[in-house]
């Protein structure tokens, strides 16, 4: 038992954080919700070469294997930048054509797997996927199993606007596949960007309390100030072994408590952020606000709080709970 | 990164697990907070110790078994799983045990580790005076010097155990010329049955003894109960308030079996889905400190510091054993007032976490200052 990122691991955070930081990312996601994709594009092409897609595509099929804790940390790193598009989408895509027919899986994971193709899922009971404008490939999943769209409608907005939701044209060959991995890494993926969302509102207003001066003195050091942002790294900390232990087993119900865990503490972090900047983190244009209106739209993406809550409480008669 | 434990690890586990189906009680014990009960507890301690189980990661020669932080953990989780009777030395064990293994002297440590681990001696914490709680660097109690050791004299409070217990230890202050509060305290070792020592129990909440005042009247402690030099009490007893006892003082294992039996509660009981959603987040909870402990249990074993991170954890650990204690008296209705009950028991003892060990304030203002590095202020 070591549960501590190795070496390898560490740098390959590092690495996509680096690429990340130097991408400018909320440039890139003004772009994004404007509908201007082609910074977007650019920047997955890169975070495709480093690799990210290809972790959830078999070796058969150009990708790594399938990896969910690099997956984790790549994702903490796309929710601290909030890198825009169908990320979770496309990994989920991924996992669901891999047990596609091989002609089908052939035909569709390369261009995954390579950052070619983004791909978006509506997932079961939603009417909505996201980007489904962006995205290459769209896969409605209906209670008949998967299809491939042939289209999408008119885009709404989400309550994050780097978010673009579109229904998907109904009809569509059925993929003869099987779903139940593809929600757990849909969930897991979702945690742990999430996650990355609340580490990086967390240190923005750990930054900003540290400047700003009200009464002579910086707002920071009060303590009403200091203990609410105290009880977010707490939070924070505590859903961060949640997301990574939750990709070394895979398991449902771990992955579903680390989406809510993950999920909880990136939305409770949002409302202290935005409490604690005042009015400037109230705006749409003050850079807060890319995390703020993510944290929200997270928390029911793939899975709300309730729908994990009940998968945990069924899963605890397991002696491993 | 894994969360796999070795073979040798698992058949530890097993071991323990064998351990303690033949030897847990079938029956509760009485409150520790009672006499009774804490007689009980003590002959419980015993048994474990007559087959060194008391304290597994102590080394061999004071009563334990060299296991290691992993294997206390894996023991933690069998002992609380099976139900196994609370800690009536945890005092002792998790507070006094490590300053002696870092700062005591071998005389120190062989003739009071094995006196502990086996029950013998019951130890209680004397930190808290009246005027003195979570401003402890400004605490009264003097030592006086004599000839072969040292005059204790004053009063200390909220001394958990002390209604019952056989020692106690404390800071207290050697020299009142010292330049700054936390400069000049002495760490001792003192009998609360010694002349001059009166123990006054202290009624918790639900009535029990669980702590008592301490007044101290010239009382005389020999120079081999003082611990490290005398004066450097404060950097002693906080030296080790950062390692492993941040980990130690609540195991994740006590959390993760509360946390089964409420859910196995609710399954019994039912109940609307807001009661659900609580039971859920004791479990994520429980989970969540299991695996923080395991990430900081491999830090430590990296040679890393345990540092103010373990602020993080006695705030979660403290709430979150209200919130799973307050839910199962929910599920309870009617019958959640009783007093008589496990949960009840739990419960009220529960409500003790957020205050001692440093108040979840005090806590706070640590992860605020040294973790987030935001500016000092005005507490």
């Amino acid at each position: 038992m070591r549960f501590l990122p190795d070496a390898e691991q560490r740098a390959f955070a590092a690495s996509l954080d680096a690429l990340l930081t130097a991408a400018g990312t909320p440039v890139v996601v003004r772009d994004w919700s404007r509908g201007d994709h082609t910074s977007g594009r650019a920047l997955w092409s890169r975070v495709a070469q480093a690799g990210v897609f290809a972790l959830a595509v078999p070796e058969a099929y150009e990708g790594l294997g399938r990896h969910p804790v690099e997956l984790a940390f790549a994702f903490v790193e796309f929710g601290r930048h909030a890198v825009p598009g169908p990320l979770v989408e496309t990994i989920t895509a991924a996992v669901l054509l891999s047990g596609a027919d091989p002609g089908i899986a052939e035909r569709l994971l390369p261009s995954l797997a390579s950052g070619g193709t983004m791909a978006t899922v509506a997932p079961e009971g939603a009417s909505y996927a996201l980007d489904g404008d962006a995205a290459g490939l769209r896969l409605s999943w209906a209670p008949d199993g998967i299809r491939l769209s042939p289209g999408h409608g008119p885009v709404r907005p989400s309550l994050d606007p780097a978010r673009r939701l579109t229904p998907l044209t109904p009809g569509g060959d059925v993929v003869d596949t099987t779903t139940e991995q593809a929600l757990v890494w849909a969930r897991l993926a979702t945690a742990a960007q999430a996650l990355g969302v609340g580490l990086a509102l967390l240190d923005r207003t750990v930054a900003y309390v540290k400047q700003r001066s009200q009464f002579g003195v910086p707002v920071g050091s009060f303590q009403a100030v200091r203990h609410r942002l105290a009880d977010a790294k707490i939070a924070l900390e505590f859903a961060r072994p949640l997301v990574f232990g939750a990709a070394l087993t895979m398991r449902p119900a771990d992955v579903a408590a680390a989406k809510v865990a993950a999920c909880e503490a990136a939305y409770g972090t949002a409302r202290t952020a935005l409490q604690l900047h005042g009015a400037i983190g109230y705006t749409a244009e003050y850079n807060l606000s890319l995390w703020l209106t993510k944290a929200r739209a997270l928390r029911t993406a793939w899975g709300g709080p309730q729908e994990c809550r009940a998968l945990v409480v069924s899963a605890a008669g397991d002696r491993r709970w | 990164m894994d969360l796999a434990f070795s073979p040798a690890d698992e058949e530890f586990r097993t071991e323990v697990r064998e351990w303690l189906h033949t030897h847990v009680p079938c029956a509760p014990l009485p409150s520790l907070e009672t006499a009774e009960g804490f007689a009980a507890h003590r002959a419980w301690e015993a048994e474990l110790a007559a087959d060194r189980w008391s304290v597994v990661n102590w080394p061999s020669a004071y009563g334990g078994r060299n296991s290691g932080l992993l294997r206390w953990l894996l023991f933690e989780e069998e002992y609380y799983a099976a139900g196994a009777p609370g800690r009536v030395s945890q005092n002792g064990i998790h507070l006094l045990a490590p300053t002696l293994l870092d700062h005591g002297t071998e005389e120190q440590r062989a003739r009071v580790l094995p006196a502990m681990a086996s029950g013998e001696v019951i130890w209680a914490q004397a930190w808290s005076e009246p005027d003195a709680g979570s401003d402890l660097a400004s605490l009264r109690a003097k030592a006086v010097r004599t000839d072969g050791g040292w005059l204790l004299s004053g009063q200390k409070t909220w001394s958990s155990r002390a209604a019952f217990a056989d020692r106690a230890f404390g800071l207290f202050r050697s020299d009142p010329e010292a330049p700054k509060p936390h400069q000049g305290l002495t760490y001792l070792m003192f009998g609360l049955r010694a002349p001059g020592v009166t123990v006054r129990p202290v009624a918790r909440l639900d009535g029990k003894p669980a702590f008592a005042e301490l007044f101290l009247d010239e009382v005389f402690v020999p120079d081999e109960d003082v611990i490290g030099e005398p004066g450097q009490g404060w950097r002693i007893a906080m030296s080790t308030a950062g390692n492993e006892r941040g980990l130690m003082l609540r195991s994740p294992g006590r959390f993760l079996a509360t946390a089964r039996r409420l859910n196995g509660l609710w399954r019994e009981r039912g109940g609307p889905v807001a009661v659900r959603d609580r039971v859920a987040d004791a479990l994520i909870g429980a989970r969540a400190y299991q695996l923080f402990t395991y990430a900081a249990a491999s830090r430590f074993l990296d040679g890393e510091a345990v540092g103010p991170e373990s602020s993080l954890n006695k705030v979660f650990w403290s709430e979150l054993d209200i919130a799973l204690q307050e839910t199962a008296l929910d599920l309870l209705g009617p019958e959640g007032e009783m007093a008589d009950t496990d949960w009840a028991e739990r419960y009220v003892f529960a409500l003790a976490g957020p205050l001692y060990a440093g108040t979840n304030e005090i806590q706070r203002d640590i992860i605020a200052e040294r973790l987030l590095g935001l500016p000092k202020g005005r507490r």
